[in-house]
């Protein structure tokens, strides 16, 4: 586009003064089409994110009642504090278990959903996509279903193997388990589709070739296809941390933080805390332990994504 | 997958092809086979919902097989489809929905308009400002939303907390950032040579837009409308906070809270409700599925 005007401000340079202005009036009219087009999105970034964002910091550092500036001590009082700890160490347990466990099965499941020919290839991705589709908030329903203490479909079906009742909401192992095993089934398949996408994109001849030099399927998942998606894979990897990290919809219904808080994550802990029990700068302090490790993932996402771009 | 391993020993060319043929029905079969366990793993839940949804509080209290349903009923879906509080959730929700869809066309089309052809001071920051918004989470800004938004109802009088048409201002903050973002992308893979030609056929930028970049992106606006109505559908952080009375909740937090009295849950109604409420995305993906994923992965194959 600013090839267009630029040469169309060599002729008219050419011609005479007075298109000169009107192209310079044409200029200054871009440029504010531009600013007009862009202000709706600017003022909702800044009044809705920028804006609550920068609040956060100021809220974390009231006393509760709000009426007086208290600095750090919001801070120093969660570490102190036992549970703080705990939910720190449950939220890097869950992001990072989920994560590896998504990327597992999206990457093996992957190979086997492109393995298979043509259009059947179509019908068992959209299936195997659904767990993404539902709300979480439905889907996490019917989990919690499966999981009921006394009506389980999971015990019912395991007593036929002799594996008595399993607890599992109630005992802190098992509902850590169940928690990452939902967010597993629900993350799994993005990472599948961005995974199947990733390995359509490499070229068949770098497997025939590898062939021919007789590499078996190990040498070949290592040195062509984890290279040629490894861009794919650092970014699905990075954003799915974020959101694992921040997650909220699973934990609250699945088990509120329980049992004795085992399952808390930040997010769910500072709706506890600033929500139920209205103590809005303590939950406003706990989700600003999010940013730090966020602030982390964007950084190397915001690499990849710009890396990508530059290549292609 | 071991299967798929090239057998090397074949002495001759005629063996080592037989071979890689067999090898290669062996690899299908075994892709078949686990495929059919993780879709078994991936549909249960949705399918144990439909089934606890056709079976009536006294067959799913009696305790027996979970899998099966022995006297099928649509008593459940009957109720809650002539229930005024459910309707009104899916109305809400509804609403919201397509409020917000709308909303977010109206601000990301014409932002990545502006980001992706007419460069200007602070486009390029702009751009990457607009990814890393996608990038905060929900959870980090409910409490400083919900406390800003009872300073402002203080302030000017207008009931602000517990109104559902509040969610209209707020969901666009998750959505607006990625449609911006994957728009972007596909405006800035529109050749330059049409809107080129369009402006020495002397179109206005707004012309330009409207009659060529959005007829020809047609297919990335489908997958931003169809991301912005999947995610302001799901949301289920925002309205739980800032929404309380039953008449104001959308159909996440309405299910989740009113069919869940006191102790007693009432699982078919519960599960019937969860259907209902994950059908239209379901319905949604099932006809424009190429569109959903084709969204989906525009995130970051799209730099």
């Amino acid at each position: 586009m600013a090839d267009v005007v630029v040469e169309q401000g060599r002729l008219s340079r050419a011609a005479s003064p007075r298109k000169r202005a009107s192209l310079r009036n044409a200029m200054g009219r871009k440029s504010t089409v531009a600013f007009f087009l862009t202000l709706p999105l600017i003022l909702l970034i800044a009044l809705l994110v920028l804006y609550p964002a920068f609040y956060s910091v100021y809220l974390a550092t009231l006393n509760k009642a709000m009426t007086k500036f208290v600095g750090l001590s919001n801070f120093t009082f969660l570490f102190k504090r036992e549970t703080f700890w705990m939910v720190v160490r449950q939220s890097c347990i869950f992001a990072i278990t989920a994560v590896v466990f998504k990327a597992l099965i999206g990457f093996i499941v992957a190979h086997f959903v492109h393995n298979i020919p043509g259009k059947k290839q179509r019908k068992w991705r959209g299936m195997l996509l659904v767990p993404w589709v539902i709300p979480p908030a439905m889907s996490t329903l019917a989990w919690l279903w499966l999981f009921d203490p006394s009506y389980s479909a999971f015990n019912y079906t395991l007593s036929f193997f002799g594996i008595g009742p399993i607890p599992w909401l109630g005992d802190t192992f098992w509902a850590r388990f169940s928690v990452i095993l939902v967010n597993v089934w629900y993350g799994a398949p993005f990472f599948l589709i961005m995974y199947l996408a990733a390995l359509k994109s490499v070229p068949d001849q770098l497997y025939e070739a590898a062939a021919i030099d007789g590499a078996n399927w190990w040498q070949k998942i290592w040195h062509i296809t984890l290279p040629m998606m490894r861009n794919i894979i650092a970014i699905t990897t990075l954003f799915s941390l974020i959101v694992t990290f921040a997650n909220f919809d699973i934990v609250r219904i699945l088990t509120s933080g329980g049992p004795l808080d085992r399952t808390h994550l930040f997010a769910t802990w500072a709706f506890q805390v600033g929500i139920q029990s209205s103590d809005i700068p303590l939950g406003a302090c706990v989700s600003l332990f999010m940013v730090p490790i966020l602030a982390v993932a964007a950084v190397f996402i915001l690499r990849d994504v710009n890396k990508r771009g530059n290549e292609a | 997958m071991s299967t798929l391993a090239i057998d090397k020993a074949g002495p001759t060319r005629k063996v080592k092809l037989r071979s890689m043929s067999r090898d290669r029905t062996w690899a299908l079969r075994w892709s078949y086979f686990f495929l059919v366990l993780f879709a078994i793993f991936f549909l249960i839940p949705p399918i144990y919902m439909l089934i606890t949804s056709l079976k009536s509080s006294a067959e799913i209290s009696a305790a027996t097989n979970p899998w099966w349903v022995f006297h099928p009923t649509l008593s459940n879906y009957v109720e809650l489809l002539t229930s005024n509080q459910f309707l009104r959730f899916f109305w809400n929700s509804s609403m919201i929905s397509i409020v917000v869809v709308i909303v977010t066309m109206l601000i990301s089309i014409p932002a990545a308009f502006a980001l992706a052809r007419m460069k200007f001071w602070g486009s390029a920051t702009l751009a990457t400002g607009v990814f890393l918004t996608y990038l905060i989470p929900d959870s980090l800004l409910f409490i400083p939303l919900f406390k800003m938004l009872a300073v402002v109802q203080d302030i000017t009088g207008i009931t602000l907390l517990n109104r559902w048409y509040v969610l209209v201002f707020i969901y666009p903050t998750l959505t607006v950032p990625f449609c911006t973002w994957i728009m972007i992308g596909y405006f800035a893979s529109i050749p330059k040579e049409l809107d080129e030609a369009a402006l020495i056929d002397g179109a206005s930028w707004l012309q330009t837009l409207t009659r060529i970049f959005i007829p020809v992106a047609l297919p990335g606006l489908i997958a931003a409308t169809i991301f912005a109505f999947t995610v302001s559908w799901a949301q289920f952080l925002y309205p739980l906070v800032f929404t309380t009375s039953i008449d104001q909740l959308v159909l996440p937090v309405g299910i989740t809270t009113t069919l869940i009295k006191g102790d007693v849950f009432n699982w078919g109604q519960i599960m019937t409700g969860a259907l209902l409420g994950a059908a239209p995305p379901l319905v949604i993906y099932a006809f424009l599925m190429d569109y959903y994923i084709a969204g989906l992965t525009a995130g970051a194959t799209k730099g």
